[in-house]
């Protein structure tokens, strides 16, 4: 099927709650949060509507952590996590947890960690003593390392090896942040991928994990009552490694617009975008973080963005265009358009022609009756995250990781609902900036010819 | 108007503090039925539902309407064009989406409860009423071919569609639901509105409504929406079928560093006795994430691939247990060679007491998991209508997944599991394997 509205990428409080139509009431997860005294931080966000929990612990580490030259270490710790400890088997907290009728995964970003489980509610205690225990009691064979690494090298060739708009993306970040570790690819580079070794991962792995740099956010059929005696149990009495610190390289200023072009055989749809280092909501010119919001809820949504309408629908030379944002983040930020030609129609008109709706945008073109619309949409949309068991938990716990607080999530409506059309036309003008630009253009390789040998060369 | 009630009471159980989902039935004199579960924790409401004929019905050249249909029924309808009906969705955070299947042809609809009534005239006004302008068809039709050629680039997209063509060489099932470039420029307007005509009806229908509406509101929305559709669907059958090429290994060339791989050999139909005792099998074997076999035995100890899975694939007129792996192509011999022989050990030393035991307790302690939200229940109630399962199902199926016993399974999985009928499809450039004949 055609996927008309752009997936809305799940930015950090993009999904918090208000009660229907209106700013004045915000506060809908209203979480219950307490400290635990080692400096673990504690959310409970109760939902009684089943009687099941989602179990999160989230670590202040992500791949814009790893140092120089050990790429794709965060990512690769969260697999090796699911091996043994001091008291449990290797693959025996799945096992436990299966034979429980849990379920169980991870996933790793450039500024977090996060392991989760979703379990019946008279489970949870079950899941808290195993997730603490693999806190500080990981143990890991050499062989573990070595296998778990082949796994990490399948899943970098299946993500980005196999895929041409992948492997693009990923040159594309690296040439957009000039210094900033989010140049990196959370998954790694394969050649420092194959160079993490057993010293490496339990180094930053006793350098990172620590109940002090972990939050615990617990969703679902249970309150903060309940809750506190169980994390002092089994979280509370795991010692505050020394204090950690974030260091995270700078970024020069831009002086120049990049490019990237790939061509590959596999190719048989091109694209086009250009990406800008944005603010998000903890770098940067943190005001416009909201009104880019609003602005990309606009411009991407599908059939009514002028970018779409333009190109898709009057032009008839592109099969999609939209825009695409995402503010959730410690570091910078990208704020990008994008297209897709139709076949026959050139990489170079179709750039114009956005580019064109752009200035547009650029000298007052942008509606105000439009940017209403998509502040009523954004916050539409927080009543039905509402709907979904996980989403509190996610959002909360994204946020928290990169240092945002419950009160900056708690009043994303009313910022939502505050910003003006001064602010939104300021946030674009600040944003489209080339020289802070790469454009990445994916291409079909012309078929090279296999060359018949040379008359006279064969032998 | 007229209603039959109808009440099953869901337990969900293993948690201690049961509680209650009670699933209603809502008939109305037109014929039409639903399936309810009033839900007010949120004012949403959730409403999902399949006309049963899908994409295996599309004509000969034209493979692709169905999907062309569903990306389209909410580009315009009655006196809205394309923009202002998208304009309506938008202002009144309205989705609404339908998607083709093999067998069946379905719909989601969630709103907002205070915008329930403009939501339920879009739907009605898009499965009634459709338009089909000129400029959406292109557009949609364009952005069809742009996803074809997506998919061509996408190894694992090749691979499943080479193992439908290769198993179901004759079968509507072996071609391609999304078309191809030659069938989706062929289908013309005429074509769609005959689909909307002829697959669109009240007899081929089911309802799973989920959320913050009454009963009363529920049977009006019914017979509102969907009473104006024809009584009867034309008439279809397909033949049944049994999977072909058993044992064969196709190869099919691309310059990638990473093999997809597909197999699938003859499964279990979802009315057979065995089907419950298939599910925990293949849970044992490849289904059940980090603990199957496969998962274990290709993965956790040889770290050959990233991921590994198998699934019963039950469908109308024909049934599969299939899978999907990846892996480099230098290993793509080794991997091959592991899969058929972890379905051969299973076939013939069984599994054991332990394995099949905590099969049972995953499946019935998770079944719980499966109600996080309103649209997942409502999928629920339409896939229960689908398959038959019965009002009461939520209430019977953990007694069905109880009752499986490890003889039956061993029986089973001799009779039903066999690494040397497997059909192997692998997309890239693999080393260590020939391709059959």
């Amino acid at each position: 099927m055609v996927f008309k509205r752009r997936l809305k990428l799940f930015v950090v409080a993009g999904i918090a709650l208000i009660a229907a139509g209106n700013s004045s009431s915000a506060s809908v997860f209203n979480p219950e949060t307490f400290m635990l005294k080692n400096g673990m931080q504690v959310v409970v966000i109760p939902n009684h509507r089943v009687p099941v929990v989602t179990h999160m612990v989230w670590y202040k580490v992500g791949s814009a952590d790893e140092q120089e030259g050990e790429s794709g270490i965060a990512h690769f710790l969260e697999h090796l996590m699911f091996k043994g400890t001091k008291t449990l088997g290797n693959g025996e907290f799945s096992r436990i947890l299966a034979k429980n009728g849990g379920q169980q995964n991870a996933f790793t970003s450039t500024d977090y960690t996060a392991y989760f489980q979703n379990v019946a509610a008279d489970r949870l205690e079950m899941v808290m003593r195993m997730e603490a225990d693999r806190m500080t009691n990981l143990v890991l064979t050499k062989k573990d390392v070595v296998t778990e690494r082949e796994v990490v090298l399948e899943e970098r060739r299946s993500r980005t090896g196999n895929n041409p708009g992948a492997l693009l993306r990923e040159q594309a970040n690296a040439a957009l942040f000039l210094n900033y570790p989010y140049r990196r690819p959370i998954i790694g580079w394969e050649h420092e991928i194959r160079s993490l070794d057993y010293d490496r991962v339990i180094k930053f792995y006793r350098r990172w994990y620590a109940p002090n740099n972990a939050i615990l956010v617990v969703a679902g059929d249970i309150t903060a009552k309940k809750l506190k005696p169980l994390a002092e149990k089994y979280y509370g009495t795991i010692p505050a490694a020394k204090p950690i610190v974030r260091n995270r390289a700078e970024e020069p200023p831009h002086n120049a617009a990049r490019q990237v072009v790939l061509k590959d055989r596999r190719v048989r749809q091109q694209s086009w975008s250009r990406t800008y280092l944005a603010p998000s909501y903890k770098f940067g010119n943190r005001n416009h973080a909201y009104a880019l919001e609003v602005l990309v809820e606009y411009l991407g949504a599908g059939a009514t963005s002028p970018l779409f309408r333009s190109l898709v629908m009057k032009q008839r030379i592109a099969v999609g265009a939209g825009a695409y944002y995402s503010p959730g983040e410690l570091g910078p930020s990208r704020f990008g358009f994008y297209a897709s030609p139709k076949p026959g129609v050139s990489i170079g008109k179709l750039k114009n022609a956005l580019m064109a709706e752009v200035a547009k945008l650029l000298k007052g073109g942008i509606d105000k009756g439009e940017i209403n619309r998509a502040k009523q949409r954004l916050l539409d949309e927080a009543v039905y995250a509402r709907d979904s068991a996980g989403a509190g938990a996610r959002v909360l716990g994204s946020a928290l990781a990169i240092g945002m607080t419950i009160k900056d999530v708690e009043t994303w409506p009313e910022r939502i609902s505050a910003v003006t059309m001064a602010e939104v036309n300021a946030a674009l003008a600040d944003v489209v900036n080339d020289r802070r630009s790469v454009t990445a253009i994916l291409l079909p390789e012309k078929s090279t010819k296999k060359k018949s040998p040379k008359k006279g060369a064969m032998k | 108007m007229r209603y039959i009630l109808g009440t099953a009471l869901l337990i969900l159980s293993f948690a201690a503090p049961a509680q209650a989902v009670k699933v209603e039935e809502i008939k109305t004199d037109k014929g039409l039925t639903a399936w309810l579960v009033r839900d007010t924790t949120n004012p949403i409401i959730s409403i999902r539902f399949s006309f049963k004929g899908g994409s295996a019905l599309d004509p000969t050249g034209k493979e692709g309407l169905a999907e062309l249909v569903a990306s389209t029924l909410d580009e315009g309808a009655g006196k809205w064009d394309s923009r202002v009906f998208q304009r309506q969705m938008e202002d009144l955070s309205v989705q609404l989406r339908f998607d083709a299947g093999r067998d069946s042809f379905g719909g989601r609809l969630k709103t907002l409860r205070k915008n329930r009534m403009a939501a339920f005239n879009l739907l009605r006004a898009a499965v009634t009423k459709p338009r089909f302008d000129e400029e959406p068809v292109a557009r949609i039709r364009g952005q069809l071919l742009a996803g074809l050629r997506q998919e061509a680039e996408d190894p694992g997209s090749v691979a499943g569609k080479t193992l439908m063509k290769t198993l179901f060489p004759k079968h509507p099932y072996g071609r391609p639901g999304s078309g191809t470039i030659e069938s989706i420029a062929a289908i013309t307007q005429e074509d769609l509105n005959n689909f909307v005509k002829r697959r669109l009806a009240r007899n081929n229908l089911v309802v799973g409504i989920v959320g913050d509406i009454s009963m009363k509101e529920a049977a009006a929305f019914l017979s509102e929406t969907f009473g104006a559709l024809p009584e009867t669907a034309t008439p279809w059958t397909l033949p049944d079928v049994v999977a072909a090429a058993a044992g064969k290994t196709i190869i099919v060339e691309k310059p990638v560093p990473q093999s997809s791989i597909m197999y699938a050999h003859e499964g279990i139909k979802r009315d057979d006795p065995d089907f419950f005792t298939a599910f925990l099998l293949n849970h044992i074997l490849g289904g059940g994430s980090f603990t199957s076999r496969l998962y274990q035995n290709i993965r956790e100890k040889r770290g050959l691939v990233y991921s590994i899975s198998s699934y019963l694939h039950s469908m109308d007129w024909a049934a599969l247990i299939a899978g999907s792996g990846g892996t480099a192509n230098a290993r793509v011999g080794e991997t091959v060679t592991l899969l058929r022989k972890e379905f051969n050990r299973i076939a013939k030393d069984g599994i054991t007491k332990t394995e099949l035991s905590e099969a049972k307790t995953f499946q019935t302690g998770s079944f719980t998991l499966r109600f996080t939200s309103s649209g997942r229940i409502a999928g629920m109630l339409v896939w229960m209508q689908l398959w038959n399962r019965g009002i009461d199902y939520f209430d019977r199926r953990n007694a069905l997944i109880e009752a499986v016993t490890l003889k039956d399974a061993n029986r089973v999985a001799k009779k039903f599991l066999n690494g040397d009928k497997l059909t192997v499809v692998v997309v890239g450039q693999p080393k260590g394997l020939k391709a059959s004949q």
